[in-house]
């Protein structure tokens, strides 16, 4: 759990970016290095062993996916929250099927960045009100949509309700307050919709990974 | 006329008349007579008769004339030379056309249009090919002719043509297996040519976008340095075209839900320098009450830009098969809904009464310091989502 201050390594290939972020993270948890390029990335990560490593998706040399498979296999305790410019959905999904716990946009509050690196580190999950929206459309019930496993196929009704806060801007608390239940119950039911969205075959799901290229 | 009265002077007339014949189908095809040229600017000009092609020619004819003056005018042989001759003539058709010189020369000098190219580069390609049939036709006529006058047994028709013709087949399959790859060169030239222009005119076009919106906003905002409002609104602009430009498959807003709302927000996000944060489940077509949704949305979106002092406001809509859903939601000042919901005409006339007009319900919980939010639902008919 969180008792020191967290170790964050930076991943991206824009210098200016890594210093913005450098400077308005360095309140509130270590910045232990950083990386502009997947190789230097993967050196240096698997030397420091860091909390949370914040990953840029576009990169040269096959992004933030490369770090991804290459730190997990030796690192599993590692984890990882992207961090991107981009919303498409490709994107969002492929990252998060390759093990990210999390995904926001850089054009989130320094604030809100060190909560969502906190959770991450806690083992929850992070979703932007986008990746909520892209999770409802992607598991919407459709007729033709053949279900092969129930359980990791389909999303509770609950799951739903708290995704639908999310993406109305919602923070957990407000969630929490809002469907009567705990912080920790919100937490629990986001985990449980990330392990869905990285283990389910849904076809949309297969599809967006199909086609970057990503299975 | 002139090559009527030639031709008393032994055949050099017919061969003159073949030289030409095969020299002038060049400008025809290229440009159909009759048609006023400038009327098709992307078509190349039909190119004036090159005197050194006509040089090949000539020697084959003095050469025939040669072997005809050997061998005694008239008779027997001076039809065999005509007859070799046309074949000639045809092969020289066939070498004409595929000669690459000649597809270089002709290419059209001007830079044209890239669909004014693929039009000429159609054009060109089904020309060459017709004049490569019709060399094969030529010579394959002239070794028929030969093997039916000059074969073994002369005297029996029918099953002579039938060699003459099996011949011919073989003669031209024999020809076109020569020509083979030099045609599928010249294809090969003619599409790598072809999609160069098309990367040329994507680079263009790419090019033409990011001096146009691009390189302007950021001139906007070098200039605007001091105004921290009119330098977001720059930025998001320009950020939201840029991220249209390269992700979202184009809707359109007088159609689909979703861009209507995003169209909406897009206006919003503009006019009040605030940002945003679009999220939309599902979509279907813009009808008579989803536009009553997304006017009512918007006027959300205005009062939380105006009075709840927020940089962000989230929307989110979501479509279901019988129920359309928004919410604009802020983290602002709020209100208390008993003491204003009197006098703002844009909270009671623009989004309450809208959507009862139009069959929805619009509901909005607010509080002091807590923020507000407000929900627009609309039952709609299942035909389709």
């Amino acid at each position: 759990m969180s008792d020191g201050r967290l170790r964050v390594f930076l991943v991206d290939d824009h210098a200016m970016f890594r210093a913005g972020v450098r400077a308005e993270l360095g309140v509130h948890v270590d910045v232990v290095g950083e990386a502009s390029t997947v190789a230097e990335a993967v050196a240096q990560i698997g030397v420091l062993v860091p909390d949370v490593v914040l990953l840029d998706v576009h990169m040269p040399d096959g992004g933030g996916r490369a770090v991804l498979e290459a730190i997990r296999r030796s690192h599993p305790a590692v984890r990882f929250l992207a961090l991107s410019v981009s919303d498409a959905a490709e994107d969002v999904i492929g990252l998060i099927r390759a093990g990210a716990r999390g995904y926001v946009t850089k054009t989130i509050s320094p604030d809100e960045l060190a909560a969502a690196i906190r959770r991450v580190a806690d083992g929850d999950a992070v979703f932007s009100p986008r990746l909520a929206g892209f999770v409802l459309d992607a598991f919407a019930a459709r007729p033709d949509a053949p279900v092969a496993d129930p359980e990791l196929d389909q999303l509770t009704n609950r799951e739903r309700e708290v995704l639908r806060l999310l993406a109305r801007g919602y923070a957990y608390k407000e969630i929490a307050k809002e469907l009567f239940i705990s912080i920790k119950t919100v937490e629990t039911h986001v985990s449980n919709v990330l392990r869905k969205l990285q283990m389910s075959n849904r076809y949309e799901l297969s599809r967006w990974a199909a086609d970057r290229r990503l299975v | 006329m002139a090559f009527v009265v030639l031709l008393a002077l032994n055949g050099l007339g017919a061969l003159l008349y073949a030289i030409f014949w095969a020299i002038l189908p060049v400008e025809p095809v290229l440009v159909p007579p009759g048609t006023p040229p400038g009327v098709v600017p992307a078509r190349p000009k039909p190119k004036r008769r090159d005197p050194a092609k006509l040089l090949p020619f000539l020697a084959i004819g003095a050469g025939l004339l040669l072997a005809q003056s050997l061998a005694g005018w008239g008779g027997i042989n001076a039809i065999l030379g005509w007859l070799i001759a046309v074949i000639a003539v045809g092969a020289g058709i066939i070498w004409h056309q595929t000669s690459p010189e000649w597809r270089r020369r002709s290419e059209p000098p001007e830079r044209v249009g890239w669909a004014g190219a693929v039009v000429g580069l159609g054009d060109r390609r089904t020309s060459l090919l017709l004049r490569f049939l019709g060399g094969t036709a030529v010579v394959a006529v002239g070794i028929i002719s030969i093997v039916v006058l000059f074969g073994p047994n002369s005297k029996s028709g029918f099953p002579v043509i039938l060699n003459g013709a099996l011949l011919a087949l073989v003669g031209s399959a024999g020809v076109a297996l020569v020509a083979a790859p030099v045609l599928w060169r010249t294809f090969g030239q003619l599409r790598s040519e072809r999609e160069a222009r098309i990367r040329e005119q994507e680079r263009a076009e790419l090019a033409a976008m990011v001096h146009d919106q691009v390189l302007h906003t950021l001139a906007l905002i070098q200039r605007s340095a001091g105004d921290t409002k009119a330098v977001q609104r720059l930025a998001r602009g320009q950020e939201r075209m840029l991220r249209n430009w390269l992700y979202k498959p184009t809707g359109s807003p007088t159609e689909q839900f979703a861009a209507a709302l995003e169209e909406a927000a897009a206006e919003v996000e503009d006019t009040y320098a605030i940002q945003v944060e679009t999220v939309v489940v599902g979509d279907r077509e813009v009808d008579e009450r989803l536009g009553a949704l997304v006017a009512a949305t918007r006027e959300a979106m205005v009062n939380a830009a105006r009075h709840a002092k927020v940089q962000t406001v989230s929307l989110y809509a979501e479509v279901e098969p019988e129920q359309v859903s928004v919410f604009v939601r802020d983290r602002g000042t709020g209100f208390d809904l008993s003491t204003v919901e009197d006098h703002r005409h844009g909270v009671r006339g623009s989004i309450i009464g809208r959507m009862r007009r139009h069959g929805g319900k619009a509901e909005i919980r607010s509080e002091p310091g807590e923020g507000t939010e407000v929900r627009l639902t609309l039952s709609v008919s299942k035909e389709e989502s």
